[in-house]
């Protein structure tokens, strides 16, 4: 198997591994508490290195940006490293280099995040300068305007310079009719251009507070100590009780099947790519999103997988074949099928080939065996997972900002070992269903 | 509120955590050596093995034959298939990667210390008995085309491609181990046996291993696993001449953002000059958010999203290098900044302050490198990679301690080639000097 460059860009576009979804024997190390201000906290101890990493998880995301603001929410995530009451421009990155570490931030659909990682004795410094920055920032035109360049260079980077992006884009514009998940995290380029001091200041001051952040430390730390920390820091910070609840418009019933098809001179290897709208995880409720994670790598997950037997060993006609599905959304997500050819073969072949690949798997049902071999791979997973308490750290800041409970993330494990096959077969007759999908092609510029 | 913490930690910020790793060195019953550290909390094992020699091994006419090869080690052993191979290693939970780079074929395997006994024989399998069936071969080989073909359509591979071909010429370092269309076609079955008896013999073998293992069964591991390769690989190639022109080599291709990617020639590990180097990088393009030119190009300017540069020491060749993406109309202003920059540092050094700041960021950030099975067993490959003993972990904070201003000014004078700095552009710059510029 050689790695496909290209196919690592697509990868990019839709989802990260579902395998990094799994297992948590380390729950005894994790610990959870509630500041008074409302703000959660979550630790995970490991002990092996002198090493600590704090994230801030923001419940706001792309998603929850006003319309025609488009791309505010990581416009602001960028903003955030400037000035504040305290802090020159650039110094709290540069405070943070000085004591030997390294930050960064990221923004979703539905969170942003602040992360650095110091040697642990650095801990009271990062929470001290990230608590400082939650409410007291303090911006000038020149850096909107200059910083506006930055996300401008970015979004060329990431999009205007990749065929695969820009079809990615259109895809979710497709899928979506009602729901911002349609629209793209670093927004579209028009309104990109148009986001404004007022923009940003008026998205940090609505959902920047302790009531609505999530700080989840992962290290040699224990609980006492971030605990200690944590209230001579964010502690300190008020809620803000003008927090809106945090409701989303929703998608109609999905009747009408779409297809599309985006050209581009740059593509050097053309693909089919359809998505279904899909259940996410729920809290309480991820039974389904269990079956269909699994679904997806007994499908799409690597050189075993139903596609790549029938479309690759098989018929031979394609040299990728993938399933993806993202479980951690906040709302309906999607699950999606990617076929790329080889050469000779037409995407209109390829694509025949997947909808009959897909109508033998209903039929034929779930290979024992093969669910048994992912099961011990999530099962090992949770062994290999203690490896890395950033991994682990992520997991539990991500599945609280997007609704579910350290509750729901301790029994996931539990939950995917409990999925049967007919679970499995229930979640795709559900999920198959044409008139909630999008089928697009990606084409070269002179392709018929 | 004040930042009470910011004094206090200034304070000690000098003072960096240490990295605790206690490295054995194992020897096998039949001879090979290996670095371990033993971590039981965890019941697994990360195990790292270097080929050296890589893909630069290839045979004359046969690029891109060690590529296709490393490809097929995952594609059939033994009595196993393709897909037979791939079930045995789910059913185990053991992940096994190949992966081939200019200097080493890698070799990663993550196994739980229950099935150890299992993974080492499929993993013994992969590396003595790989099958290169005619079916996979022509799969892996239809994946490789396809990447090829890919590369040539993406600006950044495009950028690399061209200025190794500058730098280095007819050196295997000049091209890309893929391999051309014409030479990935051309490619037999005895090819890929020969790329195999090349790379895999047991006079260039390194091996790192962390987690729940003894020495002793360390050694025995080894033995089955790698003692029944042949004692000699094919000699090693020379050492690349470097030779990279001044000026600016533009390559047409229409996409919004210019890539860019520069350089020129650099200094190897075991330079006495090294960790100055290191620090000077640092400071001009290495270090985050904070470096000169992330200052000056992003934070200033707004004219791009990252600008980095980095020293690259290989094994055959050194290069110091650096890359920068902008708009087409903007390319020229971010390219104008860089060569002012490096030639502010060429005649000026940098100063105490800034000196101070990358000492203490590159001796902090080291021991938080040491943070898992995976990531240490990969530095302990690293470390063997250049030679260097098992208590440089202790001894290397202080070496860049000792670095003095006057240390970079001189080497700062050395080696950095402002006039010489070669910039690849690809994209369809505006307003890039046309003295400058040389079309591909």
């Amino acid at each position: 198997m050689i790695r496909l460059p290209m196919m690592a860009a697509l990868v990019a576009t839709l989802f990260t591994a579902p395998a990094a979804q799994a297992g948590q024997t380390e729950n005894e190390a994790v610990t959870h508490f509630t500041l008074d201000n409302g703000m959660e906290v979550v630790v995970v101890e490991d002990h092996r290195a002198p090493v600590v990493q704090q994230m801030v998880w923001y419940r706001a995301g792309s998603a929850d940006e006003p319309k025609g603001s488009s791309g505010v929410a990581h416009f602001l995530e960028h903003l955030l490293f400037k000035a504040t009451d305290k802090l020159e421009a650039g110094e709290f990155s540069a405070t943070v280099a000085a004591n030997g570490g390294r930050d960064n931030a990221f923004t979703s659909y539905d969170y942003t995040a602040y992360y650095q990682r110091v040697a642990a004795d650095r801990l009271g410094l990062m929470m001290e300068m990230e608590a400082d920055r939650m409410k007291n920032i303090r911006l000038t035109p020149e850096n909107i305007e200059t910083e506006r360049d930055v996300i401008l260079e970015e979004r060329n980077q990431r999009t205007e310079n990749n065929p695969a992006a820009l079809f990615s884009e259109q895809l979710n514009a497709a899928q979506y009719l009602n729901h911002r998940y349609g629209v793209p995290i670093i927004g579209w380029k028009h309104e990109m251009e148009e986001l404004d001091l007022e923009d940003a200041l008026s998205f940090y001051e609505l959902y920047y507070s302790p009531n609505n952040a999530i700080l989840v430390v992962s290290g040699d730390v224990t609980p006492e100590e971030v605990r200690e920390l944590a209230e001579a820091t964010y502690g300190q910070i008020p809620a803000n009780p003008a927090l809106p609840e945090r409701l989303r418009t929703e998608e109609p019933p999905q009747i009408a099947e779409r297809r599309l098809i985006y050209k581009d001179a740059r593509v050097a290897q053309p693909y089919v790519r359809r998505s279904y709208l899909a259940q996410e995880r729920d809290s309480g409720e991820q039974e389904e999103a269990a079956a269909l994670l699994l679904l997806s790598e007994l499908l799409g997950g690597g050189t075993t997988s139903y596609l790549a037997e029938k479309l690759q060993f098989d018929a031979q006609i394609a040299n990728y074949t993938g399933a993806f599905y993202k479980a951690d959304t906040l709302d309906d997500t999607t699950f999606d099928l990617v076929v790329l050819p080889v050469p000779g073969v037409s995407l209109q072949q390829a694509e025949e080939a997947l909808d009959e690949a897909l109508a033998q798997f209903m039929e034929a049902g779930v290979d024992p065996e093969h669910l048994e071999r992912l099961k011990a791979q999530l099962r090992a997973d949770q062994i290999y997972a203690r490896d890395d308490a950033d991994r682990v750290a992520h997991r539990y800041g991500s599945a609280l900002a997007i609704g579910l409970t350290v509750e729901d993330v301790q029994a996931w494990p539990d939950v995917l070992q409990a999925v049967t096959a007919e679970d499995i077969m229930q979640a795709a007759r559900d999920l198959f269903d044409k008139r909630a999908s999008v089928t697009g092609w990606l084409m070269k510029e002179d392709a018929q | 509120m004040r930042l009470i913490y910011a004094l206090i930690l200034t304070v000690i910020a000098a003072l960096p955590a240490r990295a605790e790793v206690d490295i054995q060195e194992v020897t096998s019953p039949g001879g090979i050596t290996a670095w371990l550290v033993e971590e039981p909390s965890i019941p697994f094992v990360a195990l790292e093995i270097r080929f050296r020699g890589g893909a630069s091994l290839d045979a004359p006419g046969k690029r891109g034959a060690i590529n296709l090869m490393t490809g097929l080690l995952e594609e059939g052993a033994g009595e196993m298939d393709a897909r037979a191979f791939s079930r045995a290693t789910e059913a185990l939970a053991t992940n096994l990667s190949f992966d081939v780079s200019d200097d080493a074929l890698s070799v990663s395997a993550r196994f739980l210390t229950e099935n150890l006994a299992p993974s080492i024989d499929l993993l013994r399998a992969a590396l003595q008995e790989p099958r290169f069936d005619e079916d996979a071969i022509e799969r892996v080989r239809g994946q490789v085309i396809s990447n090829i073909q890919s590369n040539q359509k993406d600006p950044n591979k495009i950028a690399q491609q061209t200025f190794d071909r500058i730098a280095f010429g007819d050196h295997p370092y000049g091209s890309s181990l893929n391999g051309t269309l014409e030479s990935v076609a051309g490619l037999t079955r005895d090819d890929l046996l020969a790329a195999h008896r090349a790379v895999l013999a047991r006079d260039r073998i390194i091996v790192g291993a962390v987690g729940d293992i003894t020495p002793e069964e360390l050694g025995q591991m080894l033995d089955k696993l790698l003692g029944g390769l042949p004692a000699e690989g094919a000699p090693m190639p020379p050492r690349a001449e470097v030779d990279i022109p001044s000026g600016t080599t533009v390559v047409d291709f229409a996409t919004p953002q210019s890539v860019a990617l520069f350089g020129q020639p650099g200094l190897a590990q075991d330079d006495p000059d090294w960790f100055t180097a290191t620090v000077l990088n640092h400071v001009l393009g290495g270090g985050g958010f904070e470096s000169r030119l992330m200052t000056e190009v992003r934070e200033k300017r707004g004219l791009t999203y990252g600008v980095y540069s980095y020293l690259a020491p290989r094994d055959l060749a050194e290069t110091y290098l650096g890359s920068v993406s902008s708009s087409n109309d903007r390319i020229a202003d971010a390219i104008e900044v860089i060569r002012a920059e490096w030639a502010k540092a060429a005649a000026e050094g940098i100063t105490q302050e800034e000196l101070d700041a990358a000492k203490t960021y590159i001796t902090g950030a080291y021991p938080l490198r040491f943070d898992g099975n995976t990531p240490i067993a990969n530095i302990l490959v690293g470390m063997q990679m250049l030679g260097l003993p098992t208590d440089y972990i202790a001894t290397r904070n202080d070496r860049v301690e000792a670095v003095t201003l006057e240390d970079v000014k001189r080497v700062a004078a050395e080696l950095l080639e402002p006039e010489n700095l070669h910039f690849v552009v690809v994209g369809q710059p505006e307003g890039l000097e046309a003295a400058d510029t040389a079309q591909e």
